[in-house]
């Protein structure tokens, strides 16, 4: 099978009068990584949920590998794509391993309980994002960034070749950004994972995509590979605020003059 | 999470709990019966005292035990449905809706069918008013719901105390009983029962959808629930056992809101035994509260919602003070 993890046609997108997209064309491959960009507020985040078929688009279609969010049902779906949620409320008390266990839902039967074959993968994803021997915290005392690892871990446990991860450094340290980023680019790199992120530094976007999607805010949108769009001018005017590049150890950084 | 062995045997203790709690709604009264002629004579063999057992403390006891199952049902399903654990068909002024029906009924001089029916609209009225304003996520509806739920009990009040007012005096017991939570008068238990295991048998295969939910739509919808159907069914099933629950014993608070709560406490809240839990335990904890309700003063019989309000009503504070959001 060679259609693309995920690929968008003719979409559009609004937030009540304020265009995100318009027209937004693009398909993501094995293994490959997309950051989307822009100022807050610009619509990044509900793109990612249209993209992960919480939200319906006016105009066009998502297909995830082929077929349509209407065809594959929520439980398919599920198969195929997970999401990462920008806030994680948690009403319940509920422990570290329970939660993580619940990406195991979509490959579970109707009658079916987790069998330790799950929870060794719920533990697995746990000690991926560094939580190993948290199993039995309740999620409510979890920090800021515990909890998003956490969140992390969940994906994981579910396991789906794409990732569309909004903002998937909120709350993390400097440490455990790196280590994340890590994480998925390993997945893609030998699972052929593909991951769509919304990231807020242009430089780790350089670092870790090979393509970035800049959202303006007025529904124009740009795509191209990381050299092409992640240059001063181009975030300069997508961010309304002069940056300057610089270069150190082969990777490009950009700073706020 | 509890294993699977360990969901069975948490019901099998709350099912022996439960026949303890039979037992005593049988042999305890103004006449006490002994334990083993409550058995001979729901063996049929006949016995002394045989009719008190089968003909006055057996319904009301079954009585007793779907109410409270009901009401511990619609509770934990409200609790998933708005993820708020304080939600339950008393604090969401549903009850309250079904005391107006019920006492514009009693007021009109219908029959028993008639209040039945005008409590079961007056319970459906005031949850469309709730859900209807207190669905999505966020953090401001979990304030609009309580808030809703404060208001449609308010006005409810308002309501009932002015028909308690103009009431005729002959009327007024009747009125005060059926508003405190009543079990004396409860028609056919069988029908409460039958509705309640169709209730939690029809929410069963869904339990694990249910734990998603209760984590956020997005996040159940993303994880592979289908969340719109999901929704509606439970809100259908919550609406109906409530509905059915208020109209058979009148306004008995707070089960629906403690007894889920208690057993989240002591297995966690995973709905695979979370729902069946609280079905057996609020059954047994209602079974015996209407027990000590027509014993403690016996003969005269006290409310039964008046005790599950006293114990209720601190609990509740405890809990509110416990979630400051």
């Amino acid at each position: 099978m060679n259609a693309p993890l995920i690929s968008a046609q003719a979409l559009q997108v609004s937030i009540g009068e304020h265009a995100v997209c318009t027209d937004l064309d693009f398909s993501l491959q094995v293994g490959e990584r997309l950051a989307i960009l822009g100022r807050n507020g610009a619509g990044k985040s509900t793109l990612l949920s249209v993209l992960a078929g919480l939200r319906t688009a006016d105009v066009g279609e998502v297909r995830l590998s082929g077929q349509n969010y209407a065809e594959l049902g929520p439980r398919e779906a599920a198969k195929r794509r997970g999401w990462l949620p920008q806030r994680h409320g948690d009403a319940f008390a509920s422990s570290v391993l329970e939660t993580a266990l619940t990406g195991r839902h979509p490959h579970l039967g109707r009658w079916d309980w987790e069998t330790n074959r799950d929870t060794e993968i719920a533990r697995g994803a746990l000690k991926a994002v560094g939580l190993a021997g948290l199993e039995d915290r309740d999620v409510q005392t979890l920090s800021g960034g515990e909890r998003q690892r956490l969140a992390i871990a969940t994906l994981l446990t579910q396991g789906p070749p794409l990732y569309l991860l909004d903002e998937p450094l909120a709350h993390l340290d400097l440490n455990h950004q790196i280590a994340v980023l890590d994480l998925f680019a390993g997945a893609a790199k030998d699972c052929g994972a593909g991951v769509i992120m919304v990231l807020h530094e242009p430089g780790l976007a350089d670092r870790y995509c090979d393509r970035a999607l800049l959202i303006h805010g007025d529904g124009r949108t740009e795509l191209g590979s990381c050299r092409e769009m992640l240059t001063a001018p181009c975030l300069t005017e997508l961010y309304g605020h002069p940056l300057k590049e610089v270069e150190s150890d082969g990777h490009r950084w950009f700073i706020p003059c | 999470m509890p294993s699977r062995q360990r969901a069975f045997l948490v019901l099998a203790l709350l099912a022996s709990g439960g026949l303890a709690s039979f037992a005593a709604a049988l042999a305890v009264g103004s006449l006490a019966v002994p334990v083993p002629d409550v058995i001979a004579a729901l063996l049929g063999q006949p016995v002394d005292n045989a009719a008190i057992v089968l003909e006055l403390r057996l319904p009301r006891a079954l009585a007793g035990f779907a109410c409270g199952g009901l009401l511990a049902l619609a509770g934990a399903l409200m609790q998933v449905l708005l993820r708020n654990p304080l939600a339950d068909p008393y604090v969401l002024g549903i009850s309250g809706g079904a005391g107006v029906g019920a006492m514009f009924a009693i007021l009109l001089g219908l029959g028993m069918a008639g209040i039945n029916g005008l409590a079961f609209l007056g319970a459906l009225g005031a949850m469309l008013i709730v859900f209807g304003l207190a669905h999505g996520d966020g953090a401001w509806t979990q304030t609009r719901l309580l808030l809703t739920g404060v208001i449609v009990a308010a006005g409810c009040g308002a309501l009932v105390a002015l028909m308690l007012s103009i009431a005729p005096e002959h009327k007024l017991r009747g009125m005060l009983f059926w508003l405190m939570g009543d079990l004396s008068q409860t028609g056919a238990p069988w029908i409460a029962l039958a509705i309640l295991g169709a209730a939690l048998l029809a929410t069963m295969p869904f339990a694990r959808e249910l734990n998603l939910l209760a984590r956020g739509h997005d996040t159940a919808q993303a994880l592979g629930v289908d969340v719109r159907r999901l929704r509606y069914a439970v809100y259908a099933i919550a609406s109906l056992v409530t509905a059915v629950a208020v109209t058979s014993a009148g306004s008995i608070g707070f089960v629906g809101l403690v007894v889920p709560h208690l057993v989240r406490l002591a297995i966690g809240n995973d709905q695979r035994l979370l729902l069946p839990a609280s079905v057996l335990a609020g059954g047994a904890l209602l079974t015996l509260a209407d027990t000590l309700a027509r014993t403690i003063v016996a003969p005269q019989q006290l409310p039964v919602g008046v005790l599950t309000a006293l114990i209720g009503v601190p609990v509740f504070l405890f809990l509110l003070a416990r979630h400051p959001r």
